[in-house]
């Protein structure tokens, strides 16, 4: 294709991609260097029956107008990333010197907003990832040696929980855990203990909150591990058979190294994926006990008085480079394979 | 192939059986259980008594005279308005689809027929905007909107919807048009067409298979969506899945609930009408990224 044909056929996608995409992210960055204006304030006199005292009173007027003038606020440096609700420098060298040994380091490093978002986020992303590899995989081995006739409705029903959108989902099983609920309350039974509360304990929430995670996400795992188990070349199936190879021979030497691309594929879909978890958290209404940095973005911009642009592009700057860290293994895996197609 | 050389242990058999069994129980139980509860009232669904409550409906029966009750629909579509917030997404779903359809084929078809390097360049950048978290970018939007008054208005939300699924879209598509053989358009070419109109008569009466699924899922994606809807829509645009997180602001009034638990049922109506007449093509969909790609 000419360069000047590809040019005009990509221009509008390209466009709407730098615009909504590349640009938001110079904005993010820009915005990650600016602090919000503190509020003008006048000394003001006041005199009574007691004497004068000298005040300080926010002047509005000037206030809003700053606001008018420069929205982004005044420029802070790299001030929002080391504060305490981002890195946390000073925090962190403080709980380094006076902690006992490293668990209480760590448990006051994740006493520190930043660091306790990370830590779910990451803990989510490679608990889930792996689970949902490993029961994808599971589900579509079972599936594939059923009947034909019950294949169908076993990939409809398998569907629903990763096709409905992520809050609904998360409500559904919300509302089947609480206390009250048909999960909750049978929990209770069988612990005999009335008082037992999936929502109090910050561990029971992270691991509700990461079985959603599987739940939702095992039936994509398991629709591509299916299909790939259709194109798993029968010769050579057939060839390890007569060369003897037991069932778990055969799925280990043929089938597993076949499905090994697509492995990656869902690896690299499932990461992207499990590190912005955001919704599931909105849905559980587990912010108390878990929170992700998606979940601290949205918090700094969804109030509507108070919205902290400066906090909230910090974090997604941070955001986006622990992104680009965790997928640069997998891009330049797919970077390669894609070369050596192409080429 | 014999079937003989197919055959499996009998533990093995029951192992892979309740496994698919637990499998399907896990994935459909939860929608059945909300849909049934639906039409009770909060007393039986969140039953402090026993949960059984919720199947058999006592309390409903005590205070609405049947077992079963349609309070939380009404309740919900007509008291709190849930019928504005689903034309909203209706409108919004139907733009999104149907520009990201239009952007996604040319940009598909021009990296599927490019060959240079700049194409593979431009679907790794594609990949990389992929993987961007949906609210850092709306954390990059919110200042610059509100500056220029495009905040609120059902058109923005279009657009950053239709930006953020171009990625995908891109990709997928692009797989599709790459199994359609090169020789097709260049033949039109050969008999004089340039390369548009050889795109318009010749590949896109055959690109409708992909389209379909890749509309699917951009479909998917704008339906699905909280982040972009929560944060970028006015209370007045406000689409479904936001107003259902409305609902759960407020429900310390008894029987709020139960507008959630209807509203929540009644989105979820159409996506399991989509599953049943698309199966084969959401399946197909979810694999030409792996399998072709």
């Amino acid at each position: 294709m000419k360069n000047r044909t590809f040019f005009w056929f990509i221009l509008p996608s390209l466009i709407t991609m730098l615009l909504f995409i590349a640009l938001p992210i110079v904005s993010v960055v820009v915005q990650s260097l600016h602090i919000e204006h503190e509020a003008v304030l006048n000394e003001v006199e006041n005199c009574g029956p007691f004497g004068c005292k000298k005040e300080l009173v926010i002047d509005v007027e000037e206030t809003a107008k700053l606001k008018d003038d420069r929205p982004l606020g005044k420029f802070n440096g790299l001030g929002t990333y080391t504060n305490r609700n981002h890195l946390a420098f000073t925090e962190i060298r403080q709980a380094w010197q006076l902690s006992d040994g490293v668990a209480d380091f760590v448990s006051k490093s994740l006493n520190l907003p930043f660091y306790r978002a990370l830590a779910f986020t990451l803990t989510y992303t490679f608990v889930v990832t792996p689970l949902v590899l490993m029961f994808g995989f599971l589900i579509a081995l079972g599936v594939n040696s059923l009947p034909k006739y019950i294949k169908g409705p076993t990939i409809f029903v398998s569907l629903l929980p990763m096709i409905v959108t992520p809050l609904i989902g998360s409500l559904i099983l919300f509302w089947m855990i609480d206390a009250q609920g048909i999960i909750g309350s049978i929990l209770q039974q069988i612990f005999d203990d009335p008082n037992l509360s999936l929502k109090a304990s910050p561990l029971l929430t992270w691991i509700m909150l990461m079985v959603y995670g599987v739940w939702h996400s095992s039936p994509f795992a398991f629709i591509v591990f299916y299909a790939g188990l259709q194109t798993v070349p029968s010769d050579t199936i057939e060839a390890a058979m007569i060369d003897g190879a037991s069932r778990w021979e055969r799925t280990k030497y043929v089938v597993l190294p076949h499905l090994m691309p697509l492995t990656m594929f869902i690896l690299l879909i499932q990461l992207m994926d499990n590190f912005r978890v955001f919704e599931p958290i909105v849905g559980f209404s587990a912010q108390a006990n878990a929170t992700s940095l998606s979940w601290i973005i949205y918090n700094d911009i969804s109030n509507n008085e108070d919205q902290f642009f400066g906090s909230a592009g910090a974090t997604s700057v941070l955001t986006i480079i622990g992104v680009s860290i965790l997928l640069i293994p997998v891009l330049i895996r797919t970077w390669r394979d894609f070369n050596r197609k192409v080429v | 192939m014999s079937d003989i050389a197919y055959r499996r242990a009998p533990v093995l058999n029951m192992i892979i059986w309740s496994l698919v069994m637990v499998w399907v129980v896990a994935a459909s139980f939860p929608f059945l259980w909300t849909f049934w509860g639906s039409f009770k009232v909060q007393g039986d669904f969140f039953s402090k008594a026993d949960w059984t409550n919720a199947i058999t409906g006592v309390r409903t029966q005590a205070e609405t005279g049947g077992t079963f009750t349609g309070n939380g629909y009404f309740g919900a579509w007509v008291t709190k308005s849930f019928w504005v917030a689903a034309i909203n997404t209706g409108i919004i779903v139907f733009s999104v689809v149907i520009i990201s359809l239009t952007l996604g084929t040319l940009g598909g078809y021009a990296l599927a027929r490019s060959g240079k390097r700049y194409a593979f360049y431009l679907l790794m950048l594609a990949l990389v905007f992929r993987a961007m978290p949906h609210i850092t970018l709306v954390s990059g939007y919110l200042l610059p909107f509100f500056e220029w008054n495009l905040w609120g208005h059902i058109p923005t939300g279009i657009i950053v919807m239709v930006a953020i699924n171009q990625p995908f879209t891109l990709w997928m598509l692009h797989s599709f048009f790459l199994n359609i053989p090169k020789d097709l358009d260049e033949s039109a070419m050969v008999d004089g067409c340039t390369r548009f109109q050889a795109f318009r008569h010749v590949i896109v009466p055959v690109m409708w298979p992909g389209v379909v699924t890749t509309g699917l899922f951009s479909f998917l994606l704008a339906y699905n969506d909280f982040t972009v809807t929560a944060t970028l829509l006015s209370q007045a645009n406000q689409t479904m899945v936001p107003k259902i997180a409305s609902f759960l602001g407020t429900t310390q009034t008894e029987g709020n609930v139960m507008f959630a638990v209807a509203a929540v049922v009644s989105a979820t109506a159409p996506l399991f009408i989509l599953i049943l007449f698309f199966q084969r093509q959401i399946v197909s969909g979810l694999t030409a990224g792996a399998v072709k790609g």
